[in-house]
């Protein structure tokens, strides 16, 4: 059994919490007799790329969506810059919600809009009025993921890959923080993998965002994480580098990245 | 046994349900009124919905109080005319469409056509995330989705509660002057004579009680869809059949209610 790692003791803040961006504290929720999170406690760091893996089934959108307030626990504390979340109120949540988007899976675009207006509607429902700012910031964020030349074509007409650019595009315009992907290259042939990892890895180095990526594909997570922490059964079971990961004598672990099934043929 | 016991909590449960609803229509209906108290309208939505509800419900509304207006008008001349009450046809049909009829009817028809593209717009938007993607940008769903239906709705309905009163007098005139040979002055003056705004008065209210009630519960059947396509069929199907019956059964007590208010025959 691998012994989670874990960093050294974050420093304590002042309202109690580490100090990190994110802080999840005994984290429990159960859907009707299943209980698909069973104390969680998790920091995350500004301006890391975490990578949550483990099967499907296990939690692993849920745990996400609980940072974000979509989800909220039966027992545990939330903590995104050291505000505890799970208590507010879903009006109270915008400002959190400024600072952490979030990509779907599906990317879950809105279907009468053009990319172009999916990519304008956070910036207009946060206040911004000023059309050429609008204009300027919508294709800066298109720029970023490559999709200059699509501005104008509704969510229907663009291929997975593309839709999940417009997505990334619809979270970074408003300048948040921390990125929540769920799954991002889930169903994506390898060219546009690699697309999305390249993308996840320039918003790092360039804007210092924070991500947490739930991902099934091993290939991108060595490429993008910073940390890993693999859920099963409703805990965290490891929590370490991706070298620590790789290093880990740990078989279920071994079986789970290397894609074994234990079933012969 | 086991038998009895099930007997016994299925009441049980089905009413724990029926309140359930009841909690969450409530609990919708205050995140509406706190939309409504914010300012925050979205003007370009609510217009686009005035087209969708108000103007694209028009054809059916017409129809529907027009040919209503007709054959009511054919069925009771016939026996009116064997007590020598014919002449008071225009007066029976306009106070039953103006009271009962025209907003019966239209907010029937509104359920049907609307409170369905209500709950399937919202449902599949949330199935697919979509309600979860405005909630992840600070924009309330309530507020983007629900409001803009409502305030459509509070607009269009009295409009189209009119409509169907106004073709279905048309339609009842054309039958008696054209069908049946009766003076035209009598029709009317009569019609005038026993019409008065409190019955008018009736008809916009109950207009408005049944459009927020259509709102209400189709908008909650798409907020609170599940399960893909099959959850969003669901949500559609519930939205109209609860819609009418609500409206239906809310109708009988309102009738009573009102008719304190504006008693039939007082002028």
């Amino acid at each position: 059994m691998a012994a989670p790692t874990t960093s050294t003791n974050p420093p304590i803040a002042p309202n109690g919490t580490s100090g990190a961006f994110i802080e999840l504290r005994g984290i429990h929720k159960s859907f009707g007799r299943q209980e698909i999170l069973r104390g969680i406690d998790l920091s995350i760091h500004h301006g890391e790329t975490l990578c949550i893996i483990g099967p499907s089934g296990e939690g692993k959108t849920v745990m996400m969506k609980h940072i974000i307030g979509l989800i909220q626990p039966d027992k545990g504390d939330i903590f995104v810059e050291g505000i505890c979340v799970n208590h507010l109120r879903e009006r109270e949540m915008a400002p959190i919600r400024q600072k952490v988007s979030m990509l779907f899976q599906n990317a879950a675009l809105f279907d009468r809009m053009t990319v172009e207006e999916n990519v304008a509607f956070p910036l207009w429902e946060s206040g911004v009025r000023d059309r050429t700012e609008i204009k300027l910031r919508v294709r800066d964020a298109l720029e970023v993921v490559d999709l200059q030349e699509h501005m104008d074509k509704y969510p229907t007409s663009l291929s997975g890959g593309m839709r999940k650019r417009a997505g990334i595009a619809r979270a970074i315009v408003t300048r948040s923080e921390c990125i929540l992907y769920d799954e991002p290259t889930a169903s994506l042939d390898p060219i546009g993998s690699d697309v999305i990892d390249q993308m996840i890895l320039r918003m790092q180095r360039r804007f210092g965002i924070t991500s947490i990526v739930v991902t099934h594909d091993m290939k991108s997570l060595f490429k993008i994480a910073n940390r890993v922490a693999m859920l099963r059964r409703g805990i965290i079971k490891f929590l370490g580098t991706p070298d620590e990961l790789r290093a880990t004598p740990d078989p279920e672990i071994q079986d789970f990245i290397n894609g074994r099934s234990n079933i012969t043929g | 046994m086991d038998a009895p016991a099930g007997l016994l909590t299925l009441p049980g449960r089905t009413f724990i349900h029926f309140l359930t609803y009841l909690g969450q229509l409530t609990a919708l209906m205050g995140e509406l009124m706190i939309a409504v108290r914010s300012g925050v309208w979205r003007l370009k939505l609510v217009a686009q919905q005035i087209v969708a509800i108000g103007y694209g419900s028009q054809a059916v509304v017409i129809v529907t109080g027009a040919f209503t207006g007709a054959v009511f008008t054919f069925q009771s001349y016939a026996k009116f005319k064997e007590f020598g009450f014919e002449t008071t046809v225009g007066a029976v049909v306009s106070v039953a469409l103006c009271r009962e009829l025209g907003p019966v009817l239209a907010g029937l028809m509104v359920a049907g056509r609307v409170g369905a593209a209500m709950a399937a717009d919202i449902g599949t938007m949330k199935v697919t995330e979509q309600v979860d993607a405005l909630r992840v940008m600070g924009v309330h769903p309530v507020d983007y989705l629900v409001l803009p239906r409502f305030l459509a709705m509070m607009i269009s309905m009295p409009f189209l509660v009119a409509e169907s009163i106004s073709f279905g007098l048309i339609a009842s005139y054309a039958v008696t002057s054209f069908g049946y040979d009766m003076p035209s002055a009598w029709y009317l003056s009569h019609m005038l004579d026993h019409t008065n705004m409190e019955d008018l008065s009736i008809g916009m209210i109950k207009g408005f009680v049944f459009g927020m009630l259509i709102t209400l519960i189709s908008c909650h059947q798409g907020l609170t869809a599940e399960n893909g396509a099959v959850g969003v069929g669901l949500g559609t199907t519930r939205a109209v059949v609860i819609s009418s019956l609500v409206m239906l059964i809310v109708n009988f007590f309102l009738s009573i209610l009102l008719n304190y208010v504006f008693p039939i025959g007082s002028v």
